[in-house]
């Protein structure tokens, strides 16, 4: 059986996928992990899963285009452009907030 | 991605594969040869240091030389993993290498005469291939490369321990700084040889699939760059009277003997047979632990 390990480093510190190891069962997958991953103190945790227990997600479908969740849905380079050249203008005081057909 | 040139495209322009990924069959072949031979290396590599342990000079260096060698032995199992997941399982890997049908590096064919040999071994031989190794820290292939950090970390160590012994030798009694050039007068034929021959890395086909990230004869001069000067500061010689550093910074020094390294590594070194007796017989005697551990 395969058990994926997976290390944390400092206290703190996101656990992070290290390499794996071949045992017959959770007991030897620690002996043979704490070996590997932990004899000079480099990690102060260990996670064993069993290769099978995971669930590989990686078919990442963007159909309805959800841009407007992203960084890279929001393009203001152009409207902060005008923004600044507009604030740079006199700018036009309204007086009272104009009603249908007031200019 | 289905196509080898695109493939070829995407790994040329620093993309990185992993173990699901689709890849060409040649692709994957060069994969499991190239990290099959490393991870015997590192299996075979403990072999000429381990003879060293019940003969070593302190308790200190006897336990520094046993973390070493467990240290290579767990590279070897990293790797062999490594190998697994492409698809060559580690007891075929195992029978390959005591049957002779799979190579190991060079320097791991020689014997370990004296004491000396430990250090210049732990010191230089570990240089050049953390020279190599370090350079697969951006192989094409992810889990290898991301398993030669944890690799390259630990072969920190062993440097250090490498230089440590040279340094108590050269700084000891004129005999022991003979063993410590007598060793190096043996090994640098050798070590020059390590990183194979100067075929320029545009026709190297580990080069081309991005599984190393340099050719042989830069990992060379890199490696004389690093470390002759080291040597030269503790007085020591090397044995190659062309050798010396251009105007332009390359090094210039003899064809290293290239007939050599290619009948070593067929199998043919003066210590070849021995160790894979050696490791024969152990495969064998240890069958019943395997047995046991794998009906736990």
């Amino acid at each position: 059986m395969i058990y994926e390990v997976f290390r944390r480093e400092r206290n703190g510190q996101a656990f992070e996928h290290a390499g794996s190891v071949v045992a017959p069962d959770m007991e030897f997958a620690e002996v043979w992990a704490r070996e590997q991953y932990g004899r000079r103190g480099e990690s102060v945790a260990l996670w064993l899963v069993p290769r099978d227990a995971i669930h590989d997600v990686e078919d990442w479908a963007d159909e309805f285009d959800l841009k407007y969740r992203r960084v890279d849905g929001y393009s203001i380079k152009a409207r902060l452009k005008e923004a600044r050249e507009r604030a740079a203008q006199p700018r036009k005081v309204l007086t009272h907030f104009p009603r249908d057909g007031e200019g | 991605m289905r196509d080898e040139q695109a493939f070829l495209e995407y790994v040329q322009g620093g993309g990185q594969v992993e173990t699901a990924d689709w890849m060409p069959d040649d692709y994957r072949a060069k994969l499991v040869k190239f990290i099959e031979m490393h991870g015997n290396s590192e299996l075979m590599g403990v072999l000429p240091e381990r003879e060293w342990i019940l003969r070593a000079p302190t308790l200190q260096r006897k336990l520094a030389l046993t973390a070493k060698v467990q240290d290579e032995v767990g590279h070897a199992q990293l790797i062999y993993r490594v190998v697994e997941d492409l698809g060559k399982p580690r007891e075929r890997c195992l029978a390959d290498l005591v049957d002779g049908k799979a190579k190991f590096h060079n320097v791991f064919h020689y014997p370990t005469k004296t004491w000396g040999d430990v250090g210049v071994i732990a010191w230089l031989v570990d240089a050049a291939a953390i020279i190599s190794q370090k350079a697969l820290l951006k192989c094409s292939y992810a889990p290898y490369a991301r398993i030669m950090k944890k690799i390259c970390w630990e072969e920190s160590f062993h440097i250090l321990h490498g230089r440590d012994v040279i340094l108590a030798m050269v700084t000891g009694t004129p005999e022991q700084f003979e063993l410590v050039q007598e060793a190096l007068d043996r090994w640098w034929g050798p070590l020059m040889q390590f990183h194979g021959n100067p075929i320029p890395k545009d026709e190297d086909p580990m080069y081309l699939w991005r599984i190393k990230s340099q050719g042989n004869e830069e990992a060379r001069q890199q490696f004389l760059e690093g470390y002759v000067p080291q040597i030269w500061e503790l007085g020591l010689t090397v044995p190659n009277p062309k050798l010396r550093r251009g105007d332009d910074g390359t090094w210039e020094y003899s064809e290293p003997d290239w007939d050599e390294l290619k009948y070593v590594v067929t199998g043919h070194g003066p210590k070849t047979d021995e160790r894979l007796a050696f490791r024969r017989r152990f495969l064998d005697q240890e069958q019943w632990v395997r047995d046991a551990v794998l009906a736990a």
